[in-house]
């Protein structure tokens, strides 16, 4: 079975500042990826290759079985959910659902289970100004879930969600996953890292410092909390 | 195509319910009644509007065109995280949101000159030059927003780059062309003049309505030598695809950079 992720020497510049220094990395179908690593190690440009919003310098990607080259096709198997949901502000919840089925195409089927999960179906007739940060958030997790994407990619998603919200969202995840669903997961939160991820990628100064189960970077640091074996990279790497 | 039509459609709907859009809707019918409140015919009116199409709109597109594609960058990730090119986003965004402003210009200014037509006679030409000029205006106005908006990460730098293009072609390039004229006023002019005029949008547009509105006369023997050309429908065909060129290059240039850029 092909990789939902597949990059192989990945590189990206920016101006002076390489932001991804020969990034290689394979996700596994059916598991859920933690990505971490410290602030500018270049974690959302490699969300955002995978994505097709940036355009890598160098090395090959290829997302669900497509190599990424500006053709658009492959995202119709992927869903997203960005740290900050931003939905045309006059359009109402509905109007948005509407928007993104209809660029899918008629007959797509559709998941509207977390919808009805947060209670969002009394909002979806405001529009999207007057929900509240938390609503916003819960919306834009309804979206990431609703076209049954195989492969997820998720920065931050709790972050705004109510301890209730962030519930019901885990347990979505559980069952995407369950399904053989692909999810990579960015995360400063390593203690829900450590209740979801599989397995690990830690990525420091552009490069992939580790990848793989979340036990053997617990094993090969001798620690018993992701927590401090994050720690323990970081220094590493620092060193 | 698909993609930008539908874009386009919720685009539309969108931006139809911006306050700022419906503000500038109402501005220009309150100008435009309260010309005619003042005691202008439907032909004063017109004239009285000029400057307001081809200073004030072209304004309003630069600045709000500009801005709208900044507030618009987390929406823009989130539509480009869908199975939508970015030929397709790009033509869904510009369309989506200079349709809503022509709109504004047409029934800003067109509602006043219908409720009044029954009392006076309606300049129907003149009007029709005025509301095409204005909605070509826009167009190209947006269109340039947002080769600025994209050419500037900066919010503070796009905004300002907006408001010195505008500067540029509402102020200062009519001084160059008076420098121009002054530096050269011994040698034969008329073509050169044409030339410049067809480099500007706006003067462009302002001595096509100066011509339909037959007060050329006010520009001495440039606008003898203007009305000999720009007067006939061959002068005319080539001002309105000169204007469309001024649509057309930006929307070009904005769509290669949006092609290329890493949001």
């Amino acid at each position: 079975m092909t990789s939902p992720i597949e990059a192989r020497n990945l590189t990206k510049r920016f101006g002076r500042l390489e932001v991804l220094r020969g990034v290689t990395l394979a996700l596994a179908p059916g598991r859920i990826t933690g990505l971490v690593g410290p602030n500018a190690a270049g974690k959302s440009t490699l969300i955002k290759s995978v994505l097709g919003l940036v355009k890598p310098d160098g090395g090959s990607l290829h997302v669900l079985g497509h190599r990424v080259n500006g053709d658009e096709r492959y995202r119709r198997g992927l869903g997203y959910m960005p740290q900050l949901a931003a939905f045309p502000e006059n359009l109402t919840g509905a109007e948005v659902l509407e928007m993104l089925a209809d660029l899918r195409g008629p007959g797509t089927p559709q998941d509207r289970s977390l919808l009805s999960a947060f209670g969002l179906e009394d909002q979806l007739g405001k529009p999207v100004r007057t929900l509240s940060g938390g609503t916003r958030q819960k919306l834009s997790a309804a979206v990431a879930f609703l076209f049954t994407p195989r492969l997820l990619i998720l920065d931050e998603p709790t972050a705004g969600l109510d301890p209730v919200a962030a519930g019901i969202f885990k347990a979505k995840l559980a069952e995407r996953r369950a399904a053989g669903a692909a999810v990579l997961l960015a995360s400063h939160t390593l203690s829900e890292l450590e209740e979801l991820a599989d397995d690990l990628v830690f990525l420091l100064e552009g490069q992939v410092r580790f990848q793989g189960p979340v036990a053997d970077l617990l094993a090969q640091t001798g620690e018993q909390r992701l927590e401090r074996a994050v720690a323990a990279l970081m220094t590493e790497g620092g060193r | 195509m698909r993609h930008a039509t539908r874009i386009i459609r919720y685009q539309l709907r969108d931006i139809a319910r911006n306050k700022w859009i419906l503000a500038y809707a109402v501005v220009l019918g309150v100008l435009t009644e309260a010309l005619f409140r003042l005691g202008g015919d439907g032909g004063r009116v017109v004239l009285s509007l000029l400057n307001v199409v081809l200073i004030f709109v072209p304004l309003v597109a630069l600045t709000f065109g500009t801005l709208y594609l900044y507030t618009a960058r987390e929406f823009i990730e989130l539509m480009l995280a869908q199975p939508v090119g970015r030929g397709a986003m790009f033509a869904g965004l510009w369309a989506g949101l200079t349709g809503p402003l022509a709109a504004a210009l047409l029934g800003g200014i067109g509602v006043p000159f219908v409720l009044h037509a029954g009392a006076m006679p309606v300049p129907a030409r003149s009007l029709a030059m005025l509301l095409g000029t204005g909605v070509l205006l826009t167009a190209s106005s947006t269109a340039i927003a947002f080769v600025l908006a994209l050419r500037f990460e900066d919010r503070a730098r796009g905004f300002g780059a907006a408001i010195l293009a505008w500067l540029l072609a509402a102020v200062v390039y009519d001084g160059l062309v008076l420098l121009v004229a002054t530096v050269f006023r011994d040698r034969p002019l008329e073509t050169p003049l044409l030339v410049l005029t067809f480099l500007n949008p706006l003067d462009l547009g302002r001595v096509l309505l100066l011509l339909d509105l037959d007060v050329a006369a006010l520009m001495g023997y440039t606008g003898a030598v203007f009305h000999h050309f720009l007067g006939g429908p061959l002068g005319l065909a080539v001002a309105g695809a000169a204007l469309l060129a001024w649509i057309a290059g930006p929307l070009a240039a904005g769509g290669r950079r949006f092609a290329r850029k890493d949001f």
